[in-house]
């Protein structure tokens, strides 16, 4: 009687290899990559029982405290851009989600859609990305789910991620908070992540020194809770830009929106890009910043306490909450006319002449 | 930003601004047509009529490549696209212009066809060098600005020997259109339509040059100022024009000197030449049949043309019946005259097509100024604006139906 062989597992090819079905068959391939991939990248003390879910302690305190959850799915493209990809924005774009409640982000599940043939190298570089996201933000992934889908029916990889975490005490944000009188802040330059992508799209490939600004911004928004804990609204003016999140806390406040357009902070480059390629910087989508309405008498404690976080260097009050019934947002351009900053609708498309 | 925020400066606006103020004859109506879309949308998106005197009325015109384009058109269109072997390459504003069924190129495509946007007609030729095995059709719209870089397309096309590569054109002309809406009854005979001057085309004039226009000074007594499409040139051209109809003047100005010639640009109108000729008829939205207003393939050429190969045959539909593009895109109506509009037409679903593009005076005034048709919002805009004067009759009309400033 021989003894039984110790199995030999053939390591993954992160070099040349490609997803193929059987790493999402539940058979002991997906249990490599698993194991290979996410485990190491992840690694942390709720994932290593590698159960179907994770199951984690509140913090201190936060027992009988409001928890927050939001989820989130990325299917950007290209998958690599100028400062940062994927795995990087599918951690900042949940965390933010989170932290716009004014709540600490406690913890991320993320799930991921493979498409077959997707190369092995490119997955784990956005999978350490992303762990390096996670890591740097404090936010660990503590659950995970992969499947894949036959060649043509994705477009690479989509990740999906979910976050949970929990509201301090005395905490009220909440996009129907807007008052008139209110002030209107932004923590930074607008349209920059927008551009990074745009510049990098088939067919539109144009050289900038434009990075994307994704980010977790949690940590912005502890420092502006400290100076003012009576903050009425917070929003990361993502997909849509400036111009969608303004209008949506208009509506949901039942209130009105006046920006001055001299006031909205936009780098040169990004202002320059959008003026060829026919859009507006307002409609621009961002991934590392952050709107913010307050009472009048708290903005210039709040405008301090940005400007001195790094994330909120070139921030700036932009406008202010009017009384209207039709919800408008208004800009006062720098030309000296006023017009109306509408919903984007549909996508924003290039003028042709 | 340099060479463009030198003209959108606040500063230079307000002095013209008061300048304009100045020149302006108190009593006296003022009614330019700003031919080109790109006018409209700067006017919209810059406010520049909150700058304007009360006595200067702004007519939009027809000069939206895709509001002009006929639902006939968008359905060869569709046609073509939903052929499997075909790629159709689309500027991208073309997308949402409603065809007949409901459908829309964007519709099209999520149905199945192969429908690509792409930035020029260039762009369009490299997906055929790539996808040998398909055709790939340009669908080629627009005015004389877009038309020469079509048929550059079309020449490498040919001295590559690109056997895929195909033009379903649609190029028009604005001279054409000009002329059309000058003979119409409404500015003609009835009066309907007020029309003392033209704020003259920006990008088409770079190629035409400004000699065209001398024939509708001329004859039709209406000066044309040639303008940027940038809000200071909007103002600049606007005040030429008020000069000159204060001194009885009749002629060919050009506030756009830093882009356009007398003669154009010479290299392009030959490619054209080259290329094209005149069609006999061509149907516009709005202004229907304009007798040689669009240019086909020439037949030496017909080897790339869309038309012959798929054998399109053109059938003219009416549009929706509750829809005002045609008279808003001759000047005689006002978005906000149109039932339809901001009710069952928004840029979400666009009944016509001056809601689909940006530079349609539909999509321009829902997008940037319609909150002037709210008198009881508050604006800031009134601040600075002037309260609209009561017409030359004297009646005072109520608030509602006040005429909006940039759209009257």
């Amino acid at each position: 009687m021989s003894a039984a062989k110790r199995d030999y597992i053939r390591p993954v090819d992160f070099r040349s290899g490609r997803v193929d079905m059987t790493h999402g068959g539940g058979g002991r391939a997906m249990a490599q990559l698993i194991e290979e991939l996410f485990l190491a990248a992840f690694d942390n003390e709720w994932l290593r029982p590698m159960n179907d879910q994770a199951v984690f302690a509140l913090p201190r305190g936060a027992d009988g405290g409001r928890m927050v959850m939001a989820t989130d799915s990325h299917v950007v493209s290209p998958l690599f851009f100028p400062g940062g990809d994927i795995g990087s924005l599918s951690v900042h774009g949940t965390v933010n989600d989170v932290a716009m409640s004014g709540a600490r982000p406690l913890y991320l599940a993320a799930s991921f859609i493979l498409e077959e043939g997707f190369p092995l190298a490119d997955l784990k570089r956005i999978v350490e990305s992303m762990a390096r996201a996670s890591r740097e933000a404090g936010v660990p992934v503590v659950t995970g789910d992969t499947k894949v889908v036959e060649q043509g029916s994705g477009d690479g990889v989509f990740i999906t991620t979910t976050g949970v975490g929990v509201v301090p005490d005395g905490v009220e944000i909440s996009g129907d908070r807007a008052r008139p009188g209110d002030q209107v802040l932004v923590s930074g330059t607008m349209g920059d992540h927008g551009v990074a992508i745009m510049s990098f799209r088939e067919n539109l490939e144009f050289e900038t020194s434009v990075r994307s600004d994704t980010a977790a911004l949690h940590r912005l928004v502890a420092a502006m809770l400290a100076a003012v804990p009576g903050i009425h609204c917070l929003r990361d003016p993502t997909r849509g830009g400036l111009a969608a999140t303004l209008n949506e806390l208009a509506r949901q406040s039942g209130v009105g929106i006046r920006i001055e357009e001299r006031a909205v902070p936009v780098r040169p480059e990004v202002s320059a890009a959008c003026e060829f390629l026919g859009l507006d910087p307002l409609y621009v989508a961002n991934e590392g910043k952050l709107v913010a309405v307050c009472a009048p008498e708290d903005a210039g404690r709040l405008l301090a306490a940005m400007r001195a976080h790094p994330l909120g260097r070139d921030a700036a009050i932009v406008g202010e909450v009017v009384a209207d019934p039709h919800c408008f947002v208004q800009m006062e351009t720098a030309f000296g006319g006023a017009r109306v900053v509408d919903w984007l609708s549909g996508e924003q498309l290039p003028r042709i002449c | 930003m340099r060479y463009v925020d030198e003209f959108r400066d606040g500063g230079l606006a307000r002095r013209i601004a008061e300048r304009l103020a100045l020149a302006v004859e108190p009593g006296r109506r003022y009614n330019f047509m700003e031919f080109c879309g790109g006018h409209t949308h700067a006017i919209s998106r810059y406010g520049v009529t909150d700058l304007l005197p009360p006595e200067v009325n702004m007519v939009h015109g027809p000069g939206c490549p895709v509001c002009v384009l006929p639902i006939g058109r968008i359905d060869n269109a569709i046609e073509i696209a939903s052929r499997p072997e075909v790629i159709l390459c689309t500027y991208a504003d073309t997308m949402r212009v409603p065809a007949s069924g409901g459908l829309s190129l964007m519709r099209a495509k999520a149905r199945g066809a192969d429908i690509r946007m792409v930035y020029s007609a260039a762009d369009a030729l490299r997906i055929a060098r790539d996808n040998p095995a398909r055709e790939v059709v340009f669908f080629a719209i627009g005015f004389e600005t877009t038309t020469p870089p079509t048929a550059l397309a079309l020449l490498e096309a040919v001295r590559e020997g690109l056997p895929n590569f195909f033009v379903f054109c649609n190029h028009v002309l604005t001279p054409a259109a000009i002329a059309n809406i000058l003979e119409s009854p409404q500015v003609r005979a009835i009066g309907t339509v007020p029309l003392d001057g033209f704020v003259g085309p920006a990008h088409v004039s770079c190629v035409i040059g400004s000699r065209p226009y001398e024939y509708f000074a001329e004859e039709y007594r209406k000066p044309v100022v040639i303008a940027g499409f940038e809000p200071l040139d909007v103002m600049q051209a606007v005040l030429m024009l008020v000069r000159q109809v204060n001194e009885g003047r009749a002629e060919v100005e050009n506030e756009f000197t830093r882009a356009v010639t007398p003669e154009g640009n010479a290299r392009a109108k030959a490619l054209v030449a080259e290329v094209f000729e005149l069609r006999r008829s061509f149907e516009w939205r709005g202004l229907g049949e304009v007798p040689y207003s669009a240019l086909a393939i020439k037949p030496m050429y017909a080897a790339f043309d869309a038309e012959r190969r798929y054998g399109i045959a053109y059938r003219s539909v009416p549009d929706n019946k509750a829809c005002e593009c045609g008279a808003i895109l001759r000047g005689a109506k006002r978005p906000q005259d149109c039932r339809a509009f901001g009710t069952v037409c928004t840029p979400e679903n666009p009944i016509g097509s001056c809601m689909v593009s940006s530079e349609g005076a539909c999509a321009a005034h829902y997008t940037y100024g319609r909150f002037r048709d709210a008198p009881q919002a508050n604006r800031r805009g009134a601040e600075g604006a002037k309260e609209r004067a009561s017409p030359a009759g004297g009646e005072s009309i109520p608030p509602a139906h006040r005429k909006p400033t940039e759209v009257a």
